[in-house]
């Protein structure tokens, strides 16, 4: 069986069937789920449900105990560690914001650019003017053009949100995930942030993790509910929040 | 190095620091050679050599900074490294003591005839040979950095887990050097030194060379230094160190560049070994004491981690603070002062000595400049190809 020739699915995220637990607790069981390409996804769903752990999974945080994990219809993520998924265009932002908080702003976009990433690339490094007229274009997006001097380490937590998403956008990424984007943000923020999240999938592939029910109806696009670590309910926001499973684990009555 | 390399890395600090570096390391052997014993500014031959070895130990701690202040990894047994390289640079030695040893043999060092051997080990071959040796101060610890650095960062052995494996080499390699069956000379180690490519190792004339020299050694360490940390890969390396697993999900390859550096921080402490051995005149297991490795992490603590110019300064200061207070009535209590040194800096200058004057030195310069001014600067920084740094 080679599957390098030929691509199994059109998908550009493809899981089947896979399992993962903890010492006996099964985080994800039985989960699949397919994002096609240029799609942006919302995934909801309970604390435990399993999204977080999902996310580990697609970018190799994690192995699943069985299960197909495809990228690109091609790619099978499982045997590759997390260095290998970032390389071949899968980025990720996470729950906790995580920025290189004692670099400046625009150093942690240099650091996320997708040039050279060897030991040799970066000792030698020279800046060009390409790469800091990307840098500068993904400053004037996250809107921080202003602070692009500044430690990262003192921005107020939104703009912290956003740098990381920066970082995302500066790794130019075929597939991003975004883990709760909003959490902790201002209203004008996350209004703000969702304009960018339907900025940035014109031209890449989302998926997104996010509690916030106003947040992802404003994203207006499909919508997952996980629960107990497989999908509970999927379709548009309307139709997911009117599923009486989905009400009964999730929303509440 | 290229250029731009270069001048990258030579900001004011680094400037200052080796414009200091090379005065001593020309004003004092000049000093000790061309003034007349007994005068005033004459620096007395054991004083250069003494202050020899603590370049040497500023050396190993600007190998210790490179890893844990930029990179995050806390070896606590760098001692070894250090060790290994004197252990090299002494096999050299004992090869060129010949038929002048005790038993006269021309071939075998004292210790080997003593235990009856009747040819060389075949890992001492090449050791007459000064070129050899010099290979194998930077080859023989690099070699075992790299090996140890990839099994470790590969597997992603991290933090304290790191630290207590990297104790528990040095102190197998103590352990393996008491043996005298090892064949480096056992408890006693190498000693008995005579000359160095031709010159007598105890002659002023050789021990104000070996200063100078350790001085260059200092010089050359700290520009390889600055010019890692000022590139890409330093912002790479601390970015490592403060978020790994975002470093990761970049795309680079965190266990890589750790090698590199761990690599590179341990050939510079075999270099900084190979110069200590000939001006303290031997080298034995207790070099590689788990305590030893301790103590410099504790020289670089002092002095300011991450700055690599503390890291130098730290040494120099806790070494002089050790000549000075084990040898007058406080020698027994050095240890304890050593230990409270530690815990005073930890509590009050976390950032060590020239962390807290960086830290107050930035701040005065804030109040300085009018906010205008600083703005201006910015957007100078703006129209800049090059990242500010």
């Amino acid at each position: 069986m080679n599957v390098m020739d030929t691509r199994a699915t059109s998908a550009m995220l493809y899981l089947d069937g896979v399992h993962v637990s903890f010492d006996g607790f099964h985080a994800i069981n039985n989960l699949s789920l397919t994002l096609e390409p240029g799609e942006m996804r919302a995934i909801i769903g309970p604390n435990g449900a399993g999204k977080t752990t999902m996310m580990d999974i697609i970018t190799g945080k994690t192995k699943p105990d069985e299960g197909t994990v495809l990228f690109d219809g091609v790619t099978d993520l499982t045997r590759l560690d997390e260095t290998r998924i970032a390389e071949l265009g899968i980025g990720r932002k996470f729950q906790k914001p995580t920025v290189f908080e004692s670099q400046t702003v625009q150093d942690n976009l240099l650091l996320a650019l997708n040039v050279d990433h060897s030991v040799r690339g970066t000792l030698f490094w020279r800046g060009s003017r390409a790469e800091s007229e990307r840098i500068d274009k993904v400053l004037e997006t996250i809107r921080l053009t202003e602070a692009r001097n500044r430690l990262a380490g003192s921005l107020s937590h939104g703009q912290k949100q956003w740098l990381e998403i920066g970082m995302l956008l500066a790794q130019d990424p075929k597939l991003l995930l975004v883990d709760e984007p909003v959490a902790g943000m201002t209203d004008v923020e996350t209004h703000l942030t969702a304009e960018l999240l339907k900025e940035i999938n014109k031209t890449h592939t989302v998926m997104v993790v996010e509690h916030d029910m106003t947040f992802v109806r404003e994203l207006g696009v499909k919508v997952t509910c996980l629960h107990e670590g497989t999908v509970l309910a999927e379709g548009t926001i309307d139709q997911v929040s009117s599923n009486e499973r989905v009400i009964e684990v999730y929303l509440g009555r | 190095m290229t250029p731009h390399m270069l001048t990258r890395s030579l900001d004011r600090s680094a400037t200052i620091f080796l414009a200091i570096v090379a005065a001593c390391g020309i004003l004092i052997p000049l000093s000790n050679l061309l003034l007349p014993a007994g005068s005033f500014l004459q620096v007395p031959t054991y004083l250069v050599a003494l202050w020899g070895k603590y370049v040497c130990y500023a050396i190993l701690a600007l190998a210790i900074d490179l890893i844990w202040g930029y990179c995050g990894i806390l070896s606590l047994g760098h001692g070894a490294f250090f060790a290994l390289g004197g252990y090299a640079m002494g096999m050299y030695l004992m090869r060129q003591i010949g038929t002048r040893g005790v038993y006269g043999n021309p071939i075998l060092p004292d210790f080997m005839v003593f235990l009856n051997w009747q040819k060389l080990p075949w890992y001492w071959y090449g050791f007459d040979m000064f070129w050899f040796a010099a290979l194998m101060v930077l080859v023989v610890p690099g070699l075992l950095a790299f090996c140890f650095g990839w099994l470790a960062f590969r597997s992603r052995v991290t933090g304290v887990y790191l630290s207590i494996i990297t104790q528990a080499m040095t102190y197998a390699l103590l352990l393996a050097f008491f043996r005298n069956d090892f064949g480096f000379g056992g408890n006693n180690g190498l000693t008995d030194f005579k000359d160095i490519l031709g010159f007598n190792v105890q002659a002023e004339g050789t021990r104000a060379a070996l200063f100078a020299l350790s001085c260059l050694a200092l010089i050359i360490g700290f520009l390889i230094c600055r010019a890692i940390v000022s590139s890409k890969l330093g912002k790479v390396l601390i970015a490592v160190r403060d978020a790994e697993s975002r470093t990761r999900f970049l795309g680079y390859r965190v266990e890589s560049y750790k090698l590199f550096v761990f690599t590179v921080s341990a050939c510079m402490a075999g270099v900084a070994g190979a110069l200590y051995v000939p001006q303290v005149g031997i080298i034995n297991p207790s070099e590689f004491a788990p305590g030893n490795s301790i103590e410099a992490v504790i020289w670089v603590a002092v002095g300011g981690r991450g700055t690599l110019v503390g890291a130098a300064l730290g040494a120099v200061v806790v070494n002089y603070a050790k000549t000075f207070f084990t040898s007058g009535v406080l020698a027994p209590y050095w240890l304890f002062m050593l230990g409270a040194l530690f815990i005073l800096v930890t509590l009050l200058l976390p950032k060590g000595i020239v962390g807290t004057f960086n830290a107050w030195w930035d701040q005065s310069k804030e109040k300085r400049i009018p906010a205008t001014m600083a703005s201006a600067a910015a957007e100078d920084g703006v129209t800049e190809p090059k990242m500010a740094e």
